[in-house]
C-alpha cells in the first residue's frame, strides 16, 4: 500500500466532506456535518470492510472468493431468524437473543464458506462458478424461507412478521455510567463523541478487525503459511505447510467475517430482513480489497471512501433545498447514489497504479 | 572416501505411474561427505526417485534407510525431520517475501521441527536474519537476509535454498539439476560452495544430464536410463562418452558434425532494434546485427537479458518501439507474423507448448498452422482433410516423430517429439530464415542430436539460422559466429572458432570486451 493510494483515498474523502459542507455549511454548523458525515461513513463502511478482510484472508491463501456476497446474505437471514426465535419463541432476553443472532450469522457465514472450499479446494471447481453458486444459493434460501415462514397461509408464523427483538445497542449506552452525565462523556468533544462512541459493536469490531488482521497476516507463524500458499503452494508444500487445510481455515475464517458483515444488516442496522438486502455490498467489498492492494489497512481505507459516498447521498438529502441551482441534479438522490458505483468503477481501471494479487490466487493446488 | 559411512540408503524402490514405471527396483547409496551424482535422461526417473527420499511421493516397494534405520517418509516433513534437504530444479521460493521469511517459513520458530507452540506466535525475523548471516560467513553462501528474493539474480536465489536447508539442519543435501539456470561463473561458484559443504561433513546427491559437470564434481555417478540404474562408475574409472552411451543406450555423436560456413548474401538485417518487454520496461535496447544466408549466428547470455524479447520482435509478436527489421531486402518492422512466415521465416519458439503447438489439436492440424488457409491444404475456405493426412504422414516419417497416428493430440507427445512436431512444420516449408530460440531445451540427447542435425543442415542448403540458446555448449558447437547479448544489449559478435567458453561466460556476466 503506498502513499500514492492512501493520499488519493484521502483526497476524494476531502472532497467528499466538503461538497457536504459546502452546502449545508450556511445552514448547521460544519462540527455537526463533519460528525454526522464521519458516524455515516464508519456505519456504512462496516460490511464492506468486513467483506474485504473476508476477501483478504480467502485470496491471500489462493482462493478466490465472490460468494461473499451470498454469505453476507444468507447471514443476515439466518442471524435475525435466530434473534427473532430466541427471542419470541423461546422468551429468550432481547439482548441475550441479539447476540445469539450475531454469533448464528457468523456461523452462517462461516458454514456457506465451507462449502466454498470444499468446492473449490477438494474439488479444484473453478472458484468463480463456486462462488457464484453460493451467490445463487443464498438468494435462493433466503428468499424462499423468508417467504415459507413469514407470509402467507400456513406459515410458520401465520402471516405476522413477529417484533424483533431490536437493534444491539451502540457503545455510549455501554458507557452510560461515564456517559450519563450533562458533559457527555467524559468530557470528550462532540466530534469523538457522536464519531466514535455513536458507533455499535460490529462497527466497532470491524475497526479492530482490520488491526488484528494486519498483525496476523504480516507478524505471525499463521500469516506467513497463509501468504506462502497464496503465493507458492508448491513451496509452501516442500517445507511441510498442508496447503489444503491451510487454505480450508482460511476460507472459513473469511466466511465468518463475511457473516459478521452480514448480522451488522440485520441486526445492527435495521431489525428487519428483506430479500436481497445485501445490494451488492460484497462485491463492493471485493473491490475495496482489490483497491487495498489485498492488505487490511488498503481495504479499509477504501471501504471509507464507499462509505463516505453513501454519507454523502444520506447527507445531502437533509439539505435539499439548500442546494444551489446550478448544482439541480444533485437534487436527485438516485443521481448521488449511483456514487460509490461510479466510484468502484473508476477506482477498477486502474488509474491509480496496478495491483497485485497473491500469485496463486485462484488456482487450485495439485500435489 | 569408501570408509565414510553410509548416511543414506535406497534399496529396491518402485513407483508406478499411470503407464509408466518411474522406478524399477532402483538401489542407491550415499556416503557421508561425498557428492555422489545421479546422471540420466530426461524421464529416467531420477527425479521420481529424488522425491520419494525427499517424501514428496511414496515407494510401491522398497525401502529407505537413513544413518541405518529403516523409514517411512510420508511427508517432506518426515525428510526434514532426517536431515534431508532439497534443491529443487524450479526453486521453492516465494518471489514477494525476503530471504529471512523464505528461509524460516515452515520452520519459524525453531529450526528443524514444524511442530511449535501456537499458530499465532509472532514472527521473530531479527533471530532468523541473524542464523542466516551466521551461515553466510561459515559456509561462504553470501545473502542478504533482508532481500526480497524475487530482485535476487538466480545464482543468488540458490544459495538462499541451500541455506534453507541448512538452517533445517540438513546433512544430506539433493541438489536437482542445480546448474540448468547457471552461468558457468555461477556453476563454479556452486562447485566451491559443494566442496565447501562437503568438507564439513555434509553429503550431497547431485542430479544432472551433464556429462561435464559430473565428470568435474563428483566422487562416485550412478547411471539411470528408463527407471532402472544401469551403471556406477567413478570420474577416474571413466569418460564423456561412455557416460553417454550408458544414458542413452546406444552410441551417441556429442559433438556437431558440420563443415565451415560458406556464407553468402544477407537475409536478416537488423538496426538499431529497441522492444519493450511486458512489464513496459525497454528489454532490447539498440541491437543490431546481420545474418547471412548459410551460416548460424548465436546468441548468447543467460536468460532474461532480453533475448526473448528480441526473439518476439523479430517475428511480429511484439511491438518494436524504434529500429528495423528487414528480411531478404523487404522491411518488416511492425509486420504481422503472417507477413514474416511468407517471406520465408520459419520459428522455434522458445516455449513449444505454448507458442509452438495448439496442444488441444491434433499432430496433423498442428502440422499446417502456417499454411492451412493455402491450396493445396485449404480450397475456397475448406480444409482438405485428405491433403492434410498425407502431408502429416509425410512428416512423420521424414522427421522421426514417434506417434501411434497423425490423430494423436500434440499434448500428449513428450517433449522431444512434441519439439520434432515443430521442426518438421517449419523446416518442411521454403524457408529462407530460421529463428531456434532455446530449441533443445528440457530434451534428451537423443532428440538433441537429432534438431542439431537438422539446424546444421539447413545451413548448408543456404539458409540463414539465428540460434538463441542459454546453453554455451550448444551455442559454441553449432554457431558460426557468436553474438552475446546482456542488459539488452549486443556486447560483443565474435568468431564461434576464436573464442574460449570462459571468455563467453564473462561476457555473458556482463564484463566489457577490450575491443569493443
Amino acid at each position: 500500500m503506498d502513499w500514492r493510494r492512501f493520499s488519493f483515498i484521502g483526497f476524494i474523502i476531502v472532497f467528499l466532506f466538503t461538497v457536504v459542507v459546502l452546502i449545508g455549511g450556511s445552514r448547521v454548523s460544519p462540527t455537526i456535518i463533519i460528525s454526522s458525515m464521519l458516524t455515516t461513513t464508519i456505519a456504512v463502511a462496516t460490511p464492506l470492510t468486513l467483506g474485504a478482510l473476508s476477501g483478504v484472508f480467502c485470496e491471500r491463501a489462493g482462493v478466490v472468493n465472490i460468494g461473499i456476497e451470498g454469505m453476507m446474505l444468507a447471514a443476515a437471514f439466518f442471524g435475525w431468524l435466530a434473534a427473532i426465535y430466541m427471542n419470541t419463541i423461546f422468551k429468550f432476553d432481547p439482548s441475550i437473543s441479539l447476540w445469539t443472532g450475531v454469533l448464528v450469522a457468523i456461523l452462517t457465514g462461516g458454514l456457506f464458506a465451507l462449502l466454498h472450499a470444499w468446492l473449490s479446494i477438494t474439488f479444484k471447481v473453478d472458484q468463480i462458478i463456486g462462488g457464484t453458486v453460493i451467490n445463487i444459493l443464498a438468494v435462493g434460501i433466503t428468499g424462499f424461507l423468508n417467504r415459507q415462514m413469514f407470509f402467507g397461509e400456513g406459515s410458520i408464523f401465520g402471516g405476522n412478521v413477529p417484533h424483533a427483538p431490536g437493534l444491539l445497542p451502540s457503545l455510549s449506552k455501554w458507557l452510560t455510567p461515564l456517559c450519563g452525565g450533562p458533559q457527555g462523556c467524559l468530557g470528550l468533544p462532540t466530534l469523538i463523541q457522536g464519531t466514535f462512541l455513536d458507533q455499535k459493536p460490529v462497527a466497532i469490531a470491524a475497526i479492530v478487525l482490520v488491526f488484528v488482521a494486519h498483525y496476523v497476516l504480516f507478524n505471525t507463524r499463521w500469516g506467513l503459511r497463509t501468504r506462502a500458499v497464496g503465493e507458492h503452494p508448491k513451496a509452501a508444500d516442500t517445507v511441510g505447510i498442508n496447503v489444503y487445510r491451510t487454505r480450508y481455515i482460511n476460507v472459513v475464517l473469511g466466511g465468518m467475517l463475511a457473516g459478521l458483515a452480514g448480522a451488522y444488516f440485520t441486526i445492527e442496522s435495521v431489525p428487519s430482513f428483506e430479500p436481497l438486502m445485501t445490494n451488492g455490498r460484497g462485491f463492493i467489498s471485493l473491490a475495496a480489497m482489490i483497491f487495498g492492494n489485498w492488505t487490511p489497512f488498503g481495504a479499509w481505507a477504501a471501504a471509507l471512501v464507499f462509505g463516505a459516498s453513501q454519507a454523502l447521498q444520506i447527507n445531502l438529502q437533509f439539505f435539499r433545498d439548500a442546494i444551489p441551482p446550478n448544482w439541480a441534479f444533485l437534487q436527485h438522490a438516485y443521481i448521488v447514489g449511483l456514487a460509490p458505483y461510479v466510484l468502484t468503477m473508476l477506482i477498477l481501471t486502474g488509474i491509480i497504479g496496478k495491483t497485485t494479487p497473491p500469485a496463486a490466487d485462484g488456482q487450485p493446488y495439485e500435489k | 572416501m569408501s570408509q565414510a559411512p553410509i548416511v543414506l540408503e535406497a534399496r529396491g524402490i518402485t513407483k508406478q505411474f499411470p503407464g509408466v514405471l518411474a522406478n524399477d527396483h532402483v538401489d542407491f547409496d550415499l556416503r557421508q561427505g561425498e557428492v555422489h551424482a545421479l546422471l540420466g535422461e530426461n524421464g529416467a526417473g531420477k527425479s521420481t526417485l529424488m522425491n520419494i527420499l525427499y517424501g514428496l511421493y511414496q515407494a510401491d516397494a522398497g525401502e529407505i534407510r537413513v544413518n541405518g534405520n529403516v523409514l517411512t517418509l510420508n511427508s517432506p516433513r518426515d525428510a526434514i525431520e532426517h536431515g534431508i534437504g532439497m534443491v529443487h530444479q524450479h526453486f521453492m521460493l516465494i518471489p514477494v517475501f525476503t530471504v529471512t521469511e523464505n528461509i524460516m517459513l515452515g520452520a519459524e520458530t525453531d529450526h528443524r521441527s514444524l511442530k511449535s507452540q501456537s499458530p499465532l506466535v509472532k514472527l521473530d525475523r531479527k533471530q532468523v536474519s541473524q542464523i542466516v548471516r551466521d551461515f553466510s560467513h561459515q559456509y561462504g553462501l553470501d545473502v542478504d537476509p533482508d532481500a526480497i528474493v524475487g530482485d535476487l539474480p538466480v545464482g543468488v536465489q540458490q544459495r538462499v535454498e541451500i541455506v534453507k536447508a541448512l538452517y533445517r539442519k540438513a546433512n544430506i543435501l539433493i541438489l536437482d539439476e542445480p546448474t540448468a539456470v547457471l552461468t558457468p561463473q555461477e556453476a563454479e561458484e556452486l562447485f566451491r560452495i559443494i566442496r565447501e559443504l562437503t568438507a564439513r561433513g555434509v553429503s550431497v546427491i547431485f542430479i544432472s544430464h551433464k556429462l561435464k559437470e559430473v565428470l568435474a564434481i563428483a566422487d562416485r555417478i550412478t547411471v539411470m536410463r528408463a527407471g532402472r540404474v544401469v551403471g556406477a562408475t567413478t570420474p577416474a574409472q571413466t569418460n564423456e562418452h561412455q557416460l553417454a552411451a550408458m544414458m542413452v543406450g546406444r552410441e551417441v555423436i556429442l559433438s556437431v558434425q558440420k563443415e565451415p560456413a560458406q556464407p553468402k548474401e544477407d537475409v536478416l538485417v537488423v538496426e538499431n532494434l529497441r522492444v519493450r518487454d511486458v512489464r513496459d520496461l525497454e528489454a532490447v535496447r539498440g541491437v543490431s546485427f546481420t545474418v547471412r544466408a548459410g551460416e548460424i549466428l548465436g546468441i548468447a547470455g543467460v536468460q532474461g537479458n532480453g533475448q526473448t524479447e528480441l526473439a518476439e520482435a523479430l517475428t511480429g509478436l511484439r511491438h518494436i518501439e524504434s529500429g528495423t527489421v528487414k528480411l531478404v531486402g523487404r522491411d518488416l518492422t511492425n509486420a504481422s507474423p503472417r507477413a514474416f512466415t511468407q517471406t520465408g521465416l520459419a520459428h522455434i519458439p522458445e516455449d513449444r507448448q505454448r507458442h509452438g503447438l495448439v496442444l488441444g489439436y491434433t499432430i496433423a492440424d498442428n502440422m499446417v498452422l502456417c499454411d492451412y488457409y493455402r491450396p493445396p491444404f485449404s480450397q475456397r475456405g475448406v480444409l482438405q482433410h485428405q491433403v492434410l493426412d498425407d502431408n502429416a504422414r509425410k512428416l512423420i516419417r521424414d522427421f522421426d516423430v514417434r506417434t501411434p497416428s497423425p490423430y494423436v493430440a500434440a499434448g500428449k507427445l513428450s517433449g522431444g517429439n512434441q519439439q520434432k512436431v515443430i521442426v518438421a512444420r517449419e523446416l518442411s516449408r521454403p524457408v529462407r530464415l530460421v529463428i531456434a530460440n532455446q530449441p533443445t531445451r528440457g530434451l534428451d540427447v537423443g532428440s538433441i542430436e537429432y534438431i542439431h542435425k537438422e539446424i546444421v543442415l539447413m545451413r548448408d542448403q543456404g539458409v540463414a539460422v539465428l540460434l538463441i540458446s542459454a546453453e554455451l555448449d550448444e551455442i559454441m558447437s553449432l554457431s558460426d559466429r557468436i553474438a552475446v547479448m546482456y542488459h539488452g544489449q549486443i556486447v560483443t559478435t565474435v568468431d564461434a572458432k576464436a573464442v574460449t567458453r570462459e571468455q563467453l561466460g564473462l561476457w555473458m556476466a556482463g564484463a566489457q570486451p577490450e575491443t569493443a
